[in-house]
């Protein structure tokens, strides 16, 4: 569940409020960033993650329960944007789809 | 009914997951205009888009093609065709293709070959939104269909509400492609919480029949915790009471229903302890959202016991769905068609999901022809098709629109009772007549409840047309499910307990105020009364 959108990192561009397929955000009235509104309709998917073009965004992946989630704990263990690096996305970055070694999996009986 | 925004257009295509997306882009190609709206983001909105997914990508000689098609052909229960099946493996390896001329970034393996059998969502869905605008698509975000519009003629368009503005839109369309996904019940099985059957009940709303509702038992294998479904990975998985000892033949495809057993009176844990470090480093660059569930909790999957369960996924995995007319992807009513898992995919699995492969190429398939006819039949009709003062359908189901006072009954209360109906193994995955019958019968007293209007404080008129839908597809399921007596497929039924060669036949369903299923090519049919 999403739980953490850090303001100290955040752009205020908005794209999370676009991009989460739940309507989760809500964008701020007075121009700063955007908030967590509806919690409780995260479907954990990650994707916000993804599209966050400054990492400010973690989602637990406790699909029911929510949890406390200290920002520079998780920054310390290299898990705010580790999603995002997983896959490859954002400046100066490949995307790891033409790394996908599903195949391997696929084809081993 | 006006609307705060009016759009015309040739093809209005509802969903934008892949069907949709594919739908699309091939009624731009065929010279119509189109406009596509998404309950949430068409990009990041439905199964496929945050998950990883093989594809039915075979190469095109007939010695691959007949091995694929057999693979399966048992499992489902002899319901496929092979004539569906050739085609879907044709135009599925055709577009794939034309996915890299897009530039989706396909892995080499060590010979140089390019491997084409599976697509990360959430790069393959970016992908094809960047096509869609290319393309010239109209894409309407975060903005539900209600209900359908149509006249004498048959179908012309959709009415819906952005759900982030609250504003009204009605796009008056010659044609209408449903690709709404299946339902899932808001299980929260990955990214299906925007799959409520919402189509199903447009469709039906229009007249339209469904097709294998009895096939919606679909559960798959995930971290107790977490909505990471990703049941490939745990061929690789012993399974294990709490004690540690090893639960016999427990296993995450023949030996489901063991562990579906099991899970109904205890904790279930598994430990992918039969993964050797190469597979275990082709999995993480495979799937890395599998590894977010565990890395983050600091627990290593191949040797820590962790819990499991079995996540439901309904019909996004199951194989029933809009009944489809002809190759053409046409329902029965004029200017409707269905793509993707809100259309039956008994046509190439029978009554067993083919996991996300073959779903993938059915949605690529289906979405191309139902765009191609889609725009041909809007095309035909000529400019003024799109204007023609059309009228709702919502009323069909009797479901008011408007928000009930708070003392009404509470969505959420609602969608819980639905779950419970739904959700529980012994009633969905092992299915017997008593429990059906019982079921049925809460369900009706729920439908019958939610007509009269319910009250939500967020979301109101959407979250009350998904509880609709939700409530109208477990009613769609059981009374098909009651109206097999055998065991076939998916479809387990432990009065029956082997599959009948008499019944060797699809069954429709439908019907919304009055929901009936019948085997299709009869008319009698089993009717449950909505009214008590």
């Amino acid at each position: 569940m999403i739980e953490l959108l850090s303001e100290d990192r955040c752009i205020n561009c908005n794209l999370c409020v676009s991009v989460c397929p739940t309507n989760v955000f809500d964008r701020s009235r007075m121009g700063g960033a955007p908030s967590i509104a509806r919690q409780s309709d995260c479907q954990t998917c990650f994707m916000c993650e993804l599209y966050c073009p400054v990492d400010a965004l973690y989602v637990t992946p406790l699909a029911e329960q929510t949890v406390e989630v200290n920002e520079q704990h998780v920054i310390n263990q290299h898990l705010l944007g580790s999603y995002r690096e997983a896959v490859g996305w954002g400046k100066g970055r490949k995307s790891t789809a033409s790394s996908d070694q599903s195949h391997i999996i696929l084809n081993k009986k | 009914m006006t609307a705060d925004f009016h759009f015309h257009t040739d093809v209005l295509i509802i969903g934008g997951g892949p069907a949709g997306a594919w739908a699309a882009l091939q009624a731009v190609k065929e010279g119509a205009k189109a406009v596509l709206v998404d309950k949430g983001y068409c990009g990041t909105s439905g199964a496929t888009a945050p998950s990883g997914t093989g594809v039915w990508y075979v190469k095109p000689t007939s010695d691959e093609q007949m091995k694929a098609m057999k693979s399966r052909e048992a499992l489902g229960g002899y319901l496929a065709e092979r004539s569906w099946m050739k085609r879907v493996l044709d135009c599925t390896f055709e577009q794939v293709n034309e996915l890299a001329h897009f530039g989706y970034p396909f892995p080499v393996d060590e010979k140089g070959i390019s491997q084409r059998t599976t697509l990360q969502g959430p790069e393959y869905m970016r992908l094809m939104r960047r096509q869609l605008q290319k393309a010239g698509v109209q894409i309407l975000d975060h903005s539900p269909a209600l209900e359908l519009l149509a006249d004498e003629h048959g179908v012309a368009g959709a009415c819906g509400i952005n759900n982030q503005t609250q504003e009204t839109w009605r796009v008056e369309a010659a044609a209408v492609v449903i690709a709404t996904g299946g339902c899932a019940f808001l299980s929260g099985a990955l990214g299906t919480n925007v799959l409520t059957g919402d189509g199903y009940l447009l469709a039906t709303e229009a007249g339209a029949a469904l097709s294998g509702m009895e096939f919606s038992n679909a559960y798959s294998i995930s971290p107790a915790f977490s909505p990471i479904t990703k049941s490939a990975f745990y061929k690789w998985a012993t399974f294990y009471y709490e004690d540690g000892t090893v639960i016999e033949g427990a296993g995450s495809h023949k030996g489901r229903s063991i562990i579906a057993r099991t899970l109904m009176t205890q904790p279930v844990y598994a430990r992918l302890d039969k993964a050797d470090e190469r597979i275990q480093k082709a999995m993480r660059l495979s799937q890395p959202n599998f590894f977010l569930s565990f890395d983050r909790l600091h627990i290593n999957p191949f040797t820590q016991m962790f819990p499991i369960t079995l996540r439901f996924e309904g019909t996004v995995r199951g194989t029933g769905g809009i009944h489809i007319a002809d190759e053409t992807c046409r329902t029965d009513i004029p200017g409707l068609y269905a793509a993707g898992d809100a259309a039956t995919r008994e046509l190439i699995c029978g009554g067993f999901t083919g996991g996300g492969s073959h779903n993938a190429a059915w949605a690529i398939s289906s979405g191309c022809w139902s765009g191609k006819a889609a725009a041909a039949f809007a095309v035909k009709q000529g400019r003024n098709a799109a204007n023609r003062h059309a009228k709702g359908l919502s009323e069909a189901s009797g479901v008011t629109k408007s928000v009930a006072s708070s003392d009404a009954a509470d969505t959420k209360e609602m969608i819980a009772s639905v779950q419970r109906e739904v959700f529980p193994y012994d009633r969905n995955w092992f299915r017997s007549e008593v429990r059906l019958q019982d079921s049925l019968m809460r369900l009706n007293a729920v439908w019958n409840e939610l007509k009269n209007g319910v009250y939500d404080k967020e979301r109101n008129i959407v979250r009350s047309r998904e509880l609709a839908a939700m409530t109208a597809t477990a009613r769609w399921m059981y009374t098909s499910a009651l109206e097999r007596k055998e065991t076939r497929g998916m479809h387990r039924r432990d009065d029956f307990p082997f599959m009948d060669s008499k019944q060797h036949y699809r069954i429709l369903s439908g019907g919304v105020q009055e929901v009936w299923a019948r085997p299709l090519g009869t008319k009698s049919s089993n009717h449950v009364k909505g009214v008590i």
